[in-house]
């Protein structure tokens, strides 16, 4: 178990880099405790994989340094540093068994074979993977064959971060949801520090503490869950997170006002220059209701997700989508939309304004 | 212009793939396939275009027996899963090609693909290359090639499954305007529950090779006709239940959770089946159950929370709207909508029309 | 707009046909033949039922022949598929060494067969080859002309030079297929280089390794040509393989029967075994 510093880590496939696109990393610091559970959430391509890749020791960074328990692991391997990792499709032994698969990370360390049959015995069961010990690994199922995996980073009693490279991608929708809530139950267990690349943001918010949230090599912001959804400090932020994301509508400001097209908008927000050439207003569809009077809009669509209804409407300034409860009633034709002003938010050149 | 399948079944050696369907789409409709990975929805869609015969059972387009017909005289189209392109054409070529092998002239195939890249948004990439395009690209390709040709039946295998979250977000929303102006009957196959409900239109449920429901998709999501069928369309899964009838109270067979219920069944063991929405930290409806449980696990969302947890031997899984930070083992209060209970007797056949 | 299915391109098909009948059917037919019946020439047949085969699978000199030639099968699938599994691991994975590797393994196999056993034929003459010189200078006596021995050692040598490479190029396609994960998992799992090798690289390679093994036992087994011109099959009978005894018998003896006979045996024998290797191979792939 060990605190990661990630310092000023940058890093680029190619040998000389011109411009801002040849980077996949760009100025990466992060610091994150003992035993957390967190997540790098992104979209294809933004760097996620790249940054896990170097924090496991599978690639080296062009600049920067990686710290374990503030100690300099940069150069070191994988076995040095002592990680393991779950990559998206299971990786197995195929030709041993269940047991001799779990086994195998403490037979090349020399472990005596007492305490490789305990530890193993262990794991199986947390894993409820005991009644499959001595079938053939490849005869199991794609869920079966990632608990595998994840069980050989387990025996290992001295590792200090285990890392999972979007590991449900090859698993079975309906068995995604019972392997989602196992991984966070396990961390709960064993409270060792878990890193989870992945761009699915159910994955990400229902498994980490702390989630990184990366776009085009960069990192955009970290929080918690509650925190990346309920204050987004770029607009990227918002739209990526949540289904459907965050509405984005250009707004002027003049004089400490806020207004959509016109029509005054309350904000939690301390204007106090406006010197940006694109000013937005953030709102999340969770936080507007329909009202007899506000922003007027024509509705749509209504689609009904069983648990909530989600409205289409559209204003002068653009789609804006409302989620209400299921058992409320939708106007049709036109209507007025409230915002609730607590979680309005103003955003000046993408980025929030405090 | 309808699709009849007549009594269709596919068995491959000694093993059923389809058990006897009888399905009627009518044109202008989106069908879509629910069902888990080797629920039979691929097999079901080739056996409807043509690419496979059934062992028993006729296809009927438009009242013409095309049983047998092979798919290149079914005017047909497919999107698949694996972003499926011709890697030697730029994207302008690969929207064009099927109009290109009927002769099509170039003048009309100027004007055809124009108006599909333009509804697909792929107007600035045409003369680029498939492996130059992103995911979403590659697939909206794909799609354009299946539109341009005006087919009278469509269909997608998974097209969103291999995409990011919120591409697939975006694209989902996109596809059914894709599908307003034509006259065509479209069948969409998924595993994801959400993806029927925000298509709308037709769902049937599909389980191990049977069709088990077919209708308008919110009847089949509300009124599920049997178990399997509720269970198919749940996600995350479904609670199930046994529960005990005697005289006008229902009860767990756990004993101690009594609730009345106010419409005629006869005395005896049922299963009841709730969705985890129905589940709450807060009173939600008219007619709620409190229950008290032992959290397992809480995984929360940014906007909603899931709590896992047991009453008594039975584990239940709850959503609810918010925040609700829960502790490991702490004892806490739930409320079940008695409303949006079903119930289902030993056959598996919904009893309750609530 | 309907397509239609257009069947005129079965007529590309028969000058193909043409050509395999005339090759292969028809000779198949005519061995056929002659191996169930006797002949003394203008087209006069005597049926003899299965007096050929029995003759040929009791005869000593079939025995030793087959003998010869399962021993040798044997040495060259012993040599070639670990040497060419042990070659293909060492070669580069990228840049430009990659094209110069394969180039290299490459052009064994692109030089006429007669001319391989022509060149080893000089390359090994006791006296004026290179190599026959010197063994025979640090101090070996070698002869393969004239000893048995050393006729093996180089038609063997001859083969490993020849055909390694093959099992070479498969192998290392079989390689490249496998995605870098298993590498990185064993890196992390603390896998020592054999046990990637054991547990990773050997699995993965099976279907690969099948169709080399495969190959090999048949272009062995059947191998003529290049032995033919190094040694002629001697000294004596010792490089007699079955296609040379076979071709003895037809051409050298002109017992037309008993030859076709044998090489209908001979045409069993590798498909039998072709089968029973192949199907042992695939039977756990339908399971995994």
């Amino acid at each position: 178990m060990s605190k990661i510093t990630l310092q000023n880590l940058s890093h680029s496939y190619l040998k000389t880099q011109n411009q801002k696109e040849d980077w996949a990393l760009r100025n990466v610091n992060i610091e994150w405790q003992d035993g957390g559970a967190y997540a790098l959430l992104g979209p294809s391509g933004c760097g996620k994989t790249t940054l896990l890749n170097i924090i496991s020791g599978l690639l080296q960074p062009t600049e920067g340094q990686i710290l374990f328990n503030d100690q300099d692991v940069t150069s070191k391997n994988p076995v040095e540093r002592n990680i393991a990792q779950i990559f998206q499709f299971p990786v197995i032994y195929d030709t041993m068994s269940v047991f001799d698969n779990l086994a195998f990370p403490l037979k090349n360390r020399g472990i005596s074979q007492q305490e490789i049959d305990q530890k193993v015995n262990e794991i199986a069961e947390m894993l409820e993977l005991t009644s499959t010990l001595h079938n053939r690994a490849s005869g199991l199922t794609a869920d079966g064959k990632q608990k595998i995996s994840l069980g050989r980073g387990l025996v290992r009693s001295d590792v200090n971060v285990i890392m999972f490279d979007e590991p449900l991608t090859v698993i079975d929708p309906h068995l995604k949801w019972i392997l989602r809530s196992k991984l966070k139950e396990l961390h709960q267990k064993i409270n060792r520090t878990m890193i989870y690349v992945t761009h699915d943001q159910t994955e990400a918010l229902t498994f980490a503490d702390q989630v990184v949230v990366m776009h085009e090599a960069e990192i955009v912001q970290t929080g918690t869950p509650v925190e990346l959804f309920e204050k987004p400090k770029h607009t990227f932020v918002g739209h990526f997170i949540g289904s459907p994301g965050m509405n984005i509508l250009p707004c002027k400001i003049d004089n400490g006002n806020i207004s959509i097209n016109g029509k005054k908008i309350e904000a939690k927000v301390n204007l106090k220059e406006n010197n940006f050439s694109k000013t937005e207003v953030g709102i999340r569809p969770e936080f507007i209701e329909f009202n007899k009077d506000g922003l007027p809009v024509k509705i749509l669509k209504v689609s009904n997700t069983g648990r909530h209804k989600i409205v289409d409407t559209e204003s002068e300034s653009g789609k804006i989508k409302v989620i209400a409860k299921s058992s409320d009633e939708i106007p049709s034709g036109s209507a007025f939309l409230n915002f609730n002003k607590d979680y309005t938010y103003v955003y000046g050149d993408n980025w929030i304004i405090e | 212009m309808s699709l009849e399948l007549k009594n269709v079944e596919k068995k491959i050696g000694l093993e059923t793939h389809i058990y006897q369907t009888n399905l009627k789409l009518e044109k202008n409709t989106i069908n879509v396939l629910l069902g888990s990975t080797l629920a039979g929805k691929t097999t079901l869609m080739q056996i409807m275009a043509g690419l496979d015969k059934p062992t028993n059972g006729e296809i009927w387009f438009n009242d013409k027996n095309v049983t047998g017909v092979k798919v290149q005289k079914r005017n047909v189209s497919m999107v698949y899963q694996q972003f499926i392109n011709y890697p030697n054409f730029n994207v302008y070529d690969n929207i064009a090609s099927p109009l290109k092998i009927t002769g099509v002239n170039s003048d009309e195939i100027k004007t055809r693909v124009g108006k599909v890249a333009e509804l697909l948004k792929l107007s600035p990439m045409l003369n680029k290359r498939p492996n130059e395009l992103s995911g979403g690209q590659q697939q909206r390709t794909a799609l354009a090639r299946a539109l341009v040709k005006d087919s009278d039946l469509i269909l997608l295998d998974e097209p969103l499954a291999n995409l990011d979250f919120k591409l697939r977000e975006e694209l989902r929303e996109e596809l059914p305007k894709l599908f307003e102006d034509r006259d065509c009957i479209v069948v969409y196959a998924t595993t994801e529950p959400s993806d029927a409900l925000l298509i709308g239109g037709y769902t049937a449920t599909l389980l191990e090779g049977k069709v088990v429901q077919h209708g308008r998709t919110l009847d089949v999501y509300n009124k599920p006709n049997s178990l399997h069928s509720a269970q198919v369309f749940s996600d995350p899964p479904m609670n199930i239940a046994k529960i005990k009838k005697s005289g006008d109270t229902c009860s767990l067979l756990s004993d101690e959770v009594k609730w009345k219920i106010n419409f005629n069944l006869k005395d005896g063991e049922y299963k009841v089946g709730i969705r985890p929405h129905n589940i709450t930290t807060y009173k939600e409806g008219q007619n709620s159950l409190e229950i008290s449980g032992k959290v397992l696990i809480s995984e929360l969302s940014g906007s909603e929370s899931l709590i896992h947890f047991t009453n008594g031997e039975l584990s239940w899984v709850s959503l609810s709207n918010g925040i609700h930070q829960k502790n490991v083992g702490e004892e806490t209060k739930l409320f079940m909508n008695l409303d949006e209970f079903l119930y289902f007797d030993e056959n598996n056949k919904l009893v309750t029309n609530v | 707009m309907n397509k239609t299915v257009n069947q005129k391109a079965w007529f590309f098909v028969i000058p193909v046909f043409v050509l395999v009948a005339f090759n292969a059917i028809i000779p198949l037919m005519t061995v056929v033949n002659y191996a169930f019946q006797e002949t003394f020439g203008n087209n006069v047949f005597m049926w003899e039922g299965t007096r050929w085969f029995k003759q040929i699978l009791l005869s000593e000199r079939f025995h030793a022949a087959l003998g010869r030639q399962i021993l040798f099968t044997l040495i060259i699938l012993l040599i070639q598929i670990p040497l060419g599994i042990f070659i293909a691991l060492t070669m580069p994975k990228e840049g430009i060494g990659v094209s110069v590797c394969l180039v290299l393994m490459s052009m064994p196999l692109l030089i006429p067969w007669n001319v391989v056993g022509a060149m080893w034929n000089i390359f090994a003459l006791p006296d004026i080859g290179f190599l026959g010189h010197s063994l025979n200078a640090l101090g070996f006596d070698y002869n393969f002309t004239q000893q048995s021995g050393d006729a093996w050692f180089t038609t063997v040598l001859m083969d490993v030079w020849h055909w390694t490479s093959l099992v070479v190029l498969l192998s290392y396609a079989g390689l490249r297929s496998i995605q870098p994960a298993y590498y990185q998992a064993a890196e992390i799992d603390g896998a020592s280089r054999w046990s990637v090798f054991r547990h990773i690289e050997l699995p993965k390679m099976k279907k690969v390794l099948t169709i080399a093994i495969l190959l090999r036992f048949m272009d062995s087994f059947m191998i003529y040509t290049e032995p033919f011109v190094l040694t002629g099959g001697g000294p004596g009978n010792a490089t007699a393989f079955l296609s040379i005894d076979l071709v003895k018998m037809a051409l050298g003896q002109f017992d037309l029967g008993p030859a076709a006979a044998m090489s209908l045996i001979y045409f069993f024998i590798v498909l039998t075994v072709c089968w029973v290797f192949y199907n042992l191979m695939m039977k756990n792939e339908g399971k995994s």
